[in-house]
């Protein structure tokens, strides 16, 4: 799987020393990273490591204390939230963060926000653009829908589904803005082998089919080793190694980070 | 029973969409129209078309209150204060510009709209209990400003006396032809509010109810949404109040206290939150119970105290039994009237089987 799509691309997204305190801790110390266009680049480490943080600066959900994101050249790292969305990243939630109340299908329509236009009160009289727009969107929602194969679950409240479902739907969510870099948390916890098989395949089909760029945090081992084109390993907030699974597999920090000893020749 | 959904197949996403997709429920609406449009006005008298009136007001301020406690999940105890910002708005228009209703209600609902943007730029940073508070501090500070201004209040009782509402020439001056006049206007809310619900703005709006965090990180922009959500609440209050102006005939922060606040948080609440079929229930339920209670204690109430006593009781036993009632429903059906009714649907669906 290595350097097929990853090499030789753009930088989508570059941190540049990134520091992050909450505090007297510090969560994420100076790290350093490129994403490149069109690759599927993992971010693994202990609990506690600072992935999740990393994530969370990226979408702007936390602004870094220390050095810069930047996306697609743009430097994202004192925008809000709100506005990293409508330029082009999306991402779901280690715990599912679903709209419980709606349907699938509105979920989805949810993930198009930010590229729909009608105001209060084109909703309020919901007549022409604002009508168009709804089927125009609701098509192209669909389309993801029958990707995702939740046909049969699309008017079903999206709190009612089961665990790896509502996975699923997050991840048509974050799909339905058109994401240039998607950002997934542990797409894959708490899944069964069958589950897990599953969403392996839409993430290549998503990163292949489409060209999304995508950032992932992952504990399954096997899965990371896979479907990355780079790992970062990252340590008390900190990264201690960088490169192809095949080189990071080998790097003695990394085995002592998850053993805690030299001794051992291969991560589990 | 007769309602089986079973067999139709849209073919287009547009005809999916529709408010009503299903054949049934066009016919039901048709026919609800035709009742309340045709019959009823027909064959009720001048009281009932009054309390229908009085429905039909309440479930616009209803609405308004339940986009933003139901559908945002924003607590709001000063929807009354806006439906008095509306009011007297209104009256002021009508009488010294002389304006018509198909002026005054707009901007009725525009001042409240920007008063509650007014209110809501403060208190919308902060969340729950501490936004209930703030909002209540809006019921008292713009009820004490409209009266001690007399140019807003019109003088010493702080009433001012509305012209009638003005249609084609004619004016409307009884409440059957005051009928016509609300129900039109409250199915226009009623419309828009479905409206609204359905499409990106109030998808945004349960969004934030739903989840927070996640709606800002899918770019909704959190604050904003919240603003344009207090401010199609404030407007629909504004409406409502209006309409309640025309409907006295008169302009009176005594009709816009506390207690109509809360009377319309009871509203919502037994209704449903964040059901537009919520709203109207809770508007029929909490506007109708005083006059049920009122009509039965009349009738067989003299079978247990004197005559003389009565009058006296009917008002102790108005409180004893709508605060009675709110607990029952609260405790038996959370979600409300609007879920008692799927719920009855539900069971009818499948009806004679029970899957």
């Amino acid at each position: 799987m290595t350097d097929t799509a990853g090499s030789g691309g753009s930088v989508k997204l570059k941190l540049d020393g990134v520091a992050k305190n909450f505090g007297g801790v510090r969560a994420v110390s100076g790290v350093s990273a490129e994403v490149k266009e069109g690759e599927i680049f993992s971010i693994i480490g202990p609990n506690g490591a600072g992935k999740t943080t990393i994530l969370n600066m990226t979408s702007g959900f936390y602004h870094p204390d220390e050095g810069s994101i930047n996306f697609e050249g743009t430097d994202i790292s004192q925008t809000l939230p709100s506005k990293i969305a409508s330029l082009g990243i999306s991402r779901t939630f280690q715990n599912i963060a679903l709209f419980r109340g709606l349907t699938v299908l509105e979920n989805l329509m949810l993930g198009r926000h930010v590229l729909m236009k009608t105001g209060v009160l084109a909703a309020f009289a919901y007549w022409g653009p604002a009508q168009r727009e709804e089927v125009e969107h609701r098509e192209r929602v669909e389309e993801i829908i029958d990707f995702l194969k939740l046909t049969d679950l699309r008017k079903t409240p999206a709190g009612a589904l089961a665990y790896g479902l509502q996975k699923r739907v997050e991840l048509g969510r974050a799909l339905a803005s058109e994401p240039r870099l998607l950002l997934l948390d542990e797409p894959m916890a708490g899944m069964n082998q069958e589950e897990k098989e599953d969403m392996v395949r839409y993430v290549l089909d998503v990163n292949q089919e489409w060209g999304t760029t995508i950032a992932l945090i992952e504990h399954d081992m096997g899965v990371v080793m896979d479907i990355s084109d780079h790992v970062m390993v990252m340590d008390m907030g900190e990264r201690i190694s960088f490169g192809t699974p095949d080189e990071v597999r080998g790097d003695p920090r990394v085995i002592e980070a998850y053993l805690g000893t030299t001794d051992h020749k291969e991560v589990a | 029973m007769f309602h089986r959904e079973s067999g139709y197949f849209n073919t287009t996403y547009k005809a999916d969409m529709a408010l009503y997709p299903l054949p049934i429920a066009k016919f039901a609406i048709a026919a609800i129209l035709v009742l309340f449009f045709v019959v009823a006005p027909y064959f009720l008298d001048e009281y009932y078309l009054s309390i229908i009136n009085l429905v039909a007001i309440a479930i616009v301020g209803a609405l308004g209150l339940n986009i933003l406690v139901g559908y945002t999940g924003q607590i709001s105890i000063g929807h009354a204060a806006f439906m008095s910002v509306g009011a007297y708005t209104a009256a002021n228009l009508a009488t010294k510009l002389d304006l018509p209703f198909w002026l005054t209600l707009p901007a009725g609902g525009a001042m409240a709209a920007f008063i509650g943007i007014l209110v809501g730029i403060p208190s919308l940073r902060i969340k729950g209990l501490y936004l209930a508070i703030a909002t209540l501090a809006a019921q008292f500070i713009i009820e004490w400003v409209i009266n001690h201004t007399p140019t807003i209040s019109g003088g010493v009782a702080a009433s001012i006396e509305m012209p009638p509402p003005e249609f084609l020439g004619k004016e409307l001056v009884n409440q059957a032809e005051l009928y016509y006049f609300l129900m039109v206007i409250m199915v226009i809310a009623l419309v828009g509010a479905m409206n609204l619900i359905r499409s990106r703005i109030g998808r945004s709006f349960i969004a934030i109810r739903d989840q927070e965090i996640a709606a800002e990180i899918i770019g909704i922009n959190v604050f904003k949404t919240k603003l344009i959500a207090f401010a199609v609440s404030s407007f629909y209050a504004g409406v409502c109040g209006v309409m309640y102006t025309y409907y006295l005939g008169i302009a009176n922060y005594e009709n816009f206290q506390l207690i109509t606040s809360i009377d319309y948080l009871a509203m919502v609440i037994i209704g449903g939150l964040g059901s537009i079929l919520g709203s109207i229930l809770g508007a029929i339920f909490i506007t109708m119970l005083p006059i049920v209670i009122r009509l039965l204690m009349e009738t067989f109430g003299s079978i247990f105290v004197d005559d003389a006593a009565l009058a006296q009781v009917i008002a102790q036993f108005r409180l004893i039994i709508f605060g009675g009632l709110i607990i029952v429903f609260l405790v038996v059906e959370p979600d409300g009237l609007a879920k008692l009714w799927q719920n009855i649907r539900n069971y009818f669906r499948f009806w004679p089987f029970s899957y």
